[in-house]
């Protein structure tokens, strides 16, 4: 599941971006010190195949609904960490473009969600462990079931932390990982089916060719466990760093639990004699004085919410409501203007 | 969606990029940095924040005017999009409750207007994303990457990856048609079929890779992909930028909607 | 001039799947000869092709250009001297816009930016395709990307020039001007095709292979009006020698 710019925060989407491009950069540098020429366009047309691959739809046995492959794990398989994690960033780049799934700021999240997971921990710390060096059908189904469901899972939950964190969304912690995580573990049993039986077709019709890929790719299995360990824990570290500033600007959005309503609608009177009907749909119509729904009694929250971004106000009335109805008007006509003073040219 | 459709839509929303009009004409690097702070601004606004969003679909109705984007197309694109945020956003009026307004007499939650803004939110990082790519060519948009600072080898993936979309998304349909027309009938989509076909086009697409790095060294390929610096920041693009960010600016930290409406409400 | 020599001394080649595709092939190609290569499908063109530059090398035997033997190491050298254009043009423009992909082989060669412009000009200028040049490959008809696919490899300016199939897909004025830019380029060139009627018209001579072995070698207007010899080889006469009946 794609994370979406509409759910987000700025500081989280920050974040995972910072997180992405580290790790980006870290694999390009890795992988440009020792790549073999070949890896180049194989890695590119390998992305555009992950993006074929999906659209093969299949059934999902017993379910009637359809699948397809999500590929950070066969591309992890098949080219090594690095270069799949590169390759898996530039499938999301061209989703989040021509699909705009997801979304260009949520990009570093997904990313980070569909890349990292499956190509720097669940390949070398799952996959790669279990399956050793073994081309056994059944191990390889085993290892890949184990793995595609450990990487969506990872992902599935990252995707809850980021939503909770960003605090755009009501959805109490329990709830949304009891919404997501069984969700994805029917897609990672999926995942892991069609990552194994991809990977065994190939060896059965082709056994020469992984293991020739392997080669070139040369860092399959000399990745550096270390190495990745220390780049996940600097990068934690840095996330920690930077979340726990969100949570000291950003207070509500650490709160998981629903909050109860504190204190009652008051309604506005109309102040000066306006026109009737305005009369009429103002006497109707009125928000709370305090438009920030910060509980009251958390002074400490208010003050610190309403520092966060100097030169909004809080509060808001009808006059707000006019406005938007009149700007979004202006942006028709001004819309409709340009069309048509076009259409003329033609 | 069908396969068809899917591929078609890519395939118009490429063509559409490579139109030529003013915004078209602009340089790569301008459009990915005013999109992304565009983006920035947008879900920066608070959870609760709806009015002071809407001057901002000023930007993508701009760009699809004075760029000559078909609207209904962009608006069914819009639609289809993945609904993940709508999705997760309808649990905030279930879930948060508490009245927050009174319109036209009829009491409004707060999970009602945290959940329209995630709406407008969405309609708005979607149309300018689609729209970035609607008005730059993706190699344009590639090219920006790389003078932006992206690693060059990541670059040329995302090159190759949009090269060969194409082919190989008609190499798939080609295979899916086979199957069709072999199933007689049967929606013959079991997984184990659609597994074998992966394969068939994983080792299609391997020797694909491998005709082209010959093709690659019988021109002298020697691990680096040259390109020549074709755009060059005009005083177009620096006004472009310089417009963007007043805009933003102006509408992120101005409640200007609401003094409109203000003023608009004394009028009378 | 010794360098613009192609020849093939007893070249075997056996694929990894163990189809034996080139068994004993012999010819020299000497300097400014311009050869066409035809056989039924699945005869050994393309791989003999491949083995002009090196991309496959012999099982045994030799391939030798000009006064080098191909090997690992002088294939790189090889590769400036001899222009292949491949039988698919999708595996051969690779970048995304036709001006890239016609700029990629001088840019490899370390040219400055104006000679790479004055390059990329002249070899689009050479197939009619220069209002191309901002368009990605994808959004090209089959016979515009086979025109393409022949200007990026002449901006590379080769000495000898191998083309396979480079008519399929050419609409008859576009085979027409490709027919005089093959008469117009002075070096050796060796092209594989179907189209007999080109192989006449280009080339004075002409090397039938059957079987992965070269089963006729001689000039083009002599062995292409062979019926009989032809039929044998899964051909037939080029249209201009048939009678209408
Ligand atoms: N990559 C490969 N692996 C194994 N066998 C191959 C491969 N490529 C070609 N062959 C086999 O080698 C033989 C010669 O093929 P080649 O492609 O050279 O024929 P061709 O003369 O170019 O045919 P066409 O006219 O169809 O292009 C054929 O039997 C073919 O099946
Ligand atoms: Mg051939």
């Amino acid at each position: 599941m794609h994370m979406a710019d509409a759910l987000l925060s700025p500081a989280v989407g920050t974040t995972l971006w910072a997180g992405t491009v580290a790790v980006g950069g870290y694999a390009s540098k890795k992988l440009k010190e020792r790549i073999d020429d070949r890896m180049i366009p194989l890695m590119g047309v390998l992305g555009a195949f992950i993006f074929a691959a999906q659209m093969i739809n299949f059934t999902i046995p017993g379910t009637g609904s359809s699948g397809h492959l999500g590929g950070g794990m066969i591309l992890a398989i098949i080219l090594g960490p690095q270069a799949a994690f590169l390759v898996m960033a530039s499938v999301l780049t061209v989703q989040a473009l021509f699909f705009a799934d997801g979304g260009l700021l949520a990009l570093g999240c997904n990313i980070w969600n569909m890349g990292f997971y499956p190509c720097f921990l669940v390949y070398p710390l799952i996959y790669k462990p279990l399956i050793r060096d073994s081309q056994n059908s059944g191990r390889i189904v085993a290892a890949s079931l184990v793995s595609a469901i450990a990487a969506l899972q990872l992902g599935a939950f990252s995707v809850v932390m980021e939503t909770l964190l960003s605090g755009n969304s009501e959805l109490p912690f329990g709830a949304f990982v009891l919404l997501m995580q069984p969700i994805h573990l029917a897609i990672g049993v999926i995942e892991g089916f069609v990552t194994a039986g991809v990977i065994n077709y190939v060896q059965s019709a082709r056994p020469e060719l992984l293991g020739n890929i392997a080669a070139v790719s040369s860092l399959g299995a000399g990745i550096s466990l270390r190495k990745v360990m220390i780049t996940f824990v600097v990068l934690a570290v840095i996330m920690g760093g930077a979340l726990s500033w969100f949570a000291s600007t950003h207070p509500d959005g650490l709160e998981w639990s629903i909050e109860k309503v504190t204190g009652k609608g008051e309604l506005r009177e109309a102040e000066r004699g306006i026109a009737r009907v305005l009369k009429g749909i103002q006497e109707k119509t009125a928000f709370l004085p305090d438009y920030g729904f910060k509980p009251e009694g958390n002074d400490l929250k208010k003050a610190e919410a309403a520092s966060a971004w100097p030169g909004i106000k809080a509060g808001t009335s009808v006059s707000g409501i006019v406005g938007a109805v009149i700007v979004l008007g202006m942006i028709v006509l001004i819309g409709m203007g340009i069309r048509s003073f076009r259409g003329r040219d033609a | 969606m069908t396969f068809d459709t899917l591929y078609f839509d890519i395939g118009r929303l490429d063509r559409l990029s490579y139109r030529d009009t003013f915004v078209h004409r602009l340089d790569p690097r301008a459009k990915v940095i005013a999109t992304m702070l565009f983006l920035f601004t947008v879900i920066s606004f608070p959870k609760y924040e709806v009015i002071a969003l809407t001057p901002f679909f000023l930007y993508p109705v701009l760009l699809l005017t004075v760029g000559e984007i078909p609207v209904r197309f962009m608006i069914r694109k819009i639609i289809v999009v993945s609904p993940f945020a709508v999705f997760i956003g309808i649990f905030n009026p279930i879930l948060d409750t508490r009245t927050a307004a009174v319109i036209f007499g009829v009491a409004l939650s707060a999970g009602w207007i945290s959940f329209l803004s995630i709406l407008m939110k969405f309609a708005l990082t979607i149309s300018a994303a689609l729209l970035l790519i609607a008005t730059t060519s993706f190699p344009g948009v590639c090219h920006a990457l790389r003078r932006l600072g992206f690693p060059a080898l990541f670059v040329s993936q995302l090159l190759f990856l949009y090269r060969y979309l194409f082919v190989l998304m008609e190499e798939a349909m080609r295979v899916i048609r086979a199957r069709e027309m072999r199933s007689f009938g049967t929606r013959n989509t079991g997984i184990k079929v659609s597994v074998r076909l992966i394969g068939i086009l994983f080792l299609r697409t391997v020797d694909r890779a491998e005709r082209i790095y010959y093709a690659m060294l019988s021109r002298g390929f020697q691990g680096d992909i040259p390109t020549l610096k074709r755009s060059h920041i005009a005083l177009s693009d620096l006004l472009f930028l310089a417009v963007m960010i007043a805009y933003l600016g102006a509408f992120r930290f101005f409640p200007i909607t609401e003094e409109i409406g203000r003023v608009a409400l004394e009028l009378f | 001039m010794s360098h613009h020599i192609v020849e093939f001394k007893d070249v075997f080649f056996r694929y990894p799947d163990g189809t034996e595709a080139l068994k004993g092939v012999n010819f020299r190609i000497t300097h400014g000869e311009s050869v066409g290569v035809v056989g039924a499908n699945g005869a050994g063109k393309s791989t003999l092709l491949q083995h002009m530059n090196g991309y496959l090398m012999p099982t045994s035997g030799k391939v030798i250009i000009g006064d080098l033997a191909i090997t690992g190491k002088t294939r790189r050298e090889i590769r400036k001297k001899v222009g292949i254009v491949f039988q698919n043009p999708d595996d051969q423009l690779f970048m995304p816009t036709v001006f890239d992909d016609v700029a990629f082989g001088p840019l490899n060669l370390g040219m400055d930016e104006a000679t790479v412009r004055e390059r990329v000009r002249k070899a689009l200028g050479m197939v009619n395709s220069l209002d191309l040049q901002d368009k990605p490959p994808h959004h090209l008809s089959c016979g515009q990307k086979s025109a393409v696919a022949i200007a990026s490899v002449m901006a590379m300016e080769p000495d000898i020039l191998a083309m396979d199939e480079p008519g399929a897909n050419l609409d008859p004025r576009s085979r027409r001007s490709l027919i005089m830019l093959l008469k117009t380029f002075k070096h050796s060139k060796i092209i594989a095709s179907h189209d007999l009627d080109l192989i006449l018209d280009v080339c004075e001579r002409c090397i039938v292979i059957g079987g992965g072995a070269v089963v006729a070698d001689g000039p083009s207007a002599e062995i292409l009006s062979n019926k009989g010899f032809l039929e044998e080889n899964n051909l037939e006469l080029p249209l201009s020698f048939q009678v209408r009946s």
